[in-house]
């Protein structure tokens, strides 16, 4: 193992030739070996080289971060064959890169575009015609069988996917979830646009994790130019994403109170996650943290009068935000339907490679704030919020201890002077054929960007994986054996995202 | 039940009472741009440069909100000598030409179309289209049901079906993938119908510019009626152009 991966740290400049570049035999085998002693993945990616070479590239985690390399070749043996994890990645590649992986057990498109490299399509696709829905969904036959098919339009004011249920009577015996309407060419744009979007587009990827991925960017772009952020921004920057996360875990528990028709919190709550929303706004004049972060750290201080009106403004919400909670526990309906409600046993998680609050409710304790502390996190004492039942109850009641904590962690942070530079223009003079991979902890779990850069300096790969490119599987196995009515707590609890998986 | 009824008096009524008073929002907000026309050229040529989003028409001395996303880097840099971001959030439009400006907006409520008022004042039904983006549009407008603003207190909702509808929101810069989705939910609404084009990537691709994944304004493939500028546009920008536009 010394040999076959580089260990390096999260946000860590490597200059590329240190990274190990193995035969594909040595690469599988040796990843294999990482994952099946509990290793995870964390990127796992195609790329073409300054030689147009096309080339893999995983990152894995156990308590380190590990890295490696390797040729592609026009084929290869599946990964997801033996190790699920790889599943959606090896898809990914397939797609981007026209590169069969053999024997994957559900190699379908993900995002629908042609490849890059205009080679014949892995899925036998026509492009030039209009393909999303086009797609051979997984089958159930059999007397009283049927199928429920919703989206990519659906009724609320939620993101465009499909989901295709194969139903016995009002059960689900199969969900099968096929996204990709919301692809942009996020990736291929941050290849190509001037430095002065790069920000912008990281801000963009997924609103709801504006600040989770704008980190992700600053924290990859400094540690390639060796730039230092002051300690101000730092704690700023904890603040931003706390209350990112404080806001959607209220918003989602507001949702979960509306699904089991409990509407006293769902109103509070959704007006609750308001007030953290402005409370963004009161930073940096945008309630979703857009124009906050850049890399070298933030562009707008908090100054004494901030922190006081932030102090005033938790002083009225964190009584009812605690208030509304303990209420939405302790009503018996509540609990009766959130109760053994889309199990996900530990080891169905474990297997799957569930990240974030819906990995912690079944068991799963990695946080990456606790594992690989980035900004101010290395000073925080972050509990370990995993729960043993992996129901609807334990995806909330995560959320409610992690409301719970993340308001006394602002609260604490607050509450003595922030000095910093703002940042009006950020360095992104890259190295060359150099290196980073950066992990965040965003409200959905963990969010990694990884950044290539060519022999002249320019971005040769930019990889981004929002949390929710794990988490999707979790959902239909949450539905497996599981009443078809009780699909929208079920997607409630999870919340994933739509644009941060199509990218 | 106790712990209901206390929770209920701990909330208290919070919705706010626009439009007859205009609710407070923090200072930093950046709501419509003020252009000083009498910045140097310089200076201009400085702002436009810095725009990530090439918003800035320098020979017109304008800035373009339908593409601009209120990031605030041309007011940095200038140190608000050309362009300043005033707390105005009514910015809303019925033309596309119209929100390149330089600070004054035309009334939005006296658009051409005032038969919508007639046929839609008292009671209008949205089918929201989620096409591409980011997904904080339609948290913002997620958040207009929420007790604050209380949208269906002037009798507007959004609806499930576009059957049901009058009028339909499309956020997102219309990916390939969506278009067609898209589209059909526009011939599934009724006649008489509005479009509403809610957020910088709808208007003009936003931060996706030059994605061929994309479409450049959703005006190129769809009638739009009503222009809502912003990378979301605040929640009360929304229920000023709702209520301009229809009541």
């Amino acid at each position: 193992m010394t040999n076959a991966f580089l260990e390096i740290s999260n946000g860590e400049k490597i200059e590329r030739k240190q990274i190990p570049h193995l035969s594909f035999n040595d690469f599988h085998k040796n990843i294999l070996n990482i994952v099946e002693g509990g290793g995870k993945v964390v990127q796992y990616f195609g790329y073409k080289d300054d030689d147009s070479s096309i080339k893999f590239m995983a990152v894995l985690r156990t308590d380190k971060l590990l890295v490696t390399g390797c040729d592609a070749s026009e084929s290869y043996p599946s990964l997801a064959k033996t190790c699920e994890p790889f599943h959606m990645f090896e898809r990914e590649i397939a797609e981007q890169f026209g590169i069969k992986p053999e024997g994957h057990p559900w190699l379908r498109m993900v995002r629908y575009h042609p490849n890059y490299q205009n080679k014949p399509d892995v899925f036998g696709n026509d492009y030039k015609e209009d393909i999303p829905g086009n797609y051979d969904y997984y089958k159930v036959d059999g007397d009283e069988i049927h199928e429920v098919a919703v989206g990519p339009v659906h009724a609320g004011v939620i993101e465009p996917g499909h989901f295709r249920f194969n139903c016995i009577g009002e059960r689900v015996l199969h969900l099968e979830i096929q996204l990709g309407y919301q692809h942009r060419g996020v990736e291929n744009l941050l290849h190509n646009v001037e430095a002065k979007r790069l920000p912008i587009l990281a801000e963009n990827i997924a609103g709801d994790t504006t600040i989770g991925h704008s980190l992700c960017m600053a924290q990859a772009v400094e540690a390639l130019t060796s730039t230092k952020v002051d300690k101000g921004a730092k704690i700023i920057r904890t603040i931003a994403l706390e209350l990112e996360r404080l806001a959607n875990h209220i918003g989602d528990c507001g949702a979960l109170s509306g699904d089991v028709a409990f509407l006293p919190p769902a109103n509070y709550f959704g007006r609750l996650r308001g007030d953290f929303l402005n409370l963004s706004l009161l930073v940096c004049g945008n309630r979703f943290g857009k124009g906050l972060v850049r890399p070298g750290g933030v562009r707008f201080n908090m100054d004494d009068g901030i922190r006081a009106t932030m102090n005033e403004r938790l002083d009225e919400l964190i009584p009812q935000v605690t208030h509304v909670l303990e209420l939405l526990f302790s009503t018996p309906t509540v609990r009766a339907r959130f109760e053994d409600c889309g199990r996900v046993s530990n080891f169905d998680a474990d297997k799957l490679g569930l990240v974030g609050p819906a990995g912690r409710a079944s068991g799963i304790g990695y946080d990456a704030r606790r594992e690989f502390p980035t900004e101010h996190y290395d000073k925080i004492d972050i509990p370990e919020n995993k729960k043993p039942s992996g129901d609807v109850y334990a995806r909330a009641k995560v959320r409610y201890d992690e409301i719970i904590q993340s308001m006394k962690i602002v609260r604490s942070l607050i509450n003595t002077p922030i000095e910093t530079e703002c940042v009006n223009t950020s360095n992104f003079d890259l190295p060359a054929s150099s290196f980073a991979v950066t992990v965040n902890e965003g409200w959905r779990g963990e969010v990694s960007h990884a950044v290539l850069t060519d022999k002249n300096g320019k971005i040769l790969k930019y990889k981004v994986k929002d949390p929710s490119f794990h988490n999707w599987n979790g959902l239909a196995m949450a539905l497996r054996d599981t009443g078809i009515s009780d699909f929208p707590l079920n997607n409630k609890s999870f919340n994933l995202s739509y644009c941060g998986f199509d990218l | 039940m106790l712990n209901t009824l206390k929770n209920r008096f701990e909330q208290g009524c919070k919705t706010n009472n626009y439009p007859k008073e205009k609710p407070a929002v923090f200072e930093r907000y950046r709501g419509k741009p003020e252009i000083n026309k009498d910045a140097s050229l310089e200076i201009i040529e400085m702002c436009a440069n810095a725009c990530p989003q090439d918003a800035i028409d320098k020979d017109l001395k304008k800035i373009d909100m339908g593409r601009c996303l209120f990031c605030g880097t041309c007011e940095r840099v200038s140190n608000g000598k050309f362009v300043t971001f005033t707390g105005d959030f009514e910015i809303s439009t019925s033309q596309r030409a119209d929100l390149l400006t330089d600070g004054d907006l035309p009334a939005l409520a006296e658009h051409s179309k005032q038969h919508f008022k007639k046929l839609f004042g008292r009671s209008l039904q949205l089918r929201q289209v989620s096409a591409a983006g980011c997904n904080s549009c339609e948290a913002d407008l997620n958040v207009l049901a929420t007790p604050f603003f209380d949208l269906a207190r002037f009798g507007i909702n959004f609806v499930a079906s576009p059957r049901h509808s009058d009028a339909i929101v499309v956020t997102g810069p219309v990916s390939r993938n969506m278009k067609t989705a898209l589209l059909q939910t526009y011939e599934a609404t009724p006649d008489p119908k509005a479009v509403i084009a809610v957020g910088s990537c709808t208007i003009s691709g936003g931060p996706f510019l030059g994605s061929p994944e994309i479409t450049e304004g959703l005006d190129t493939i769809l009638p739009v009626d009503l222009f809502i500028p912003g990378c979301p546009p605040h929640p009360l920008t929304n229920l000023h152009a709702l209520l301009s536009f229809f009541k």
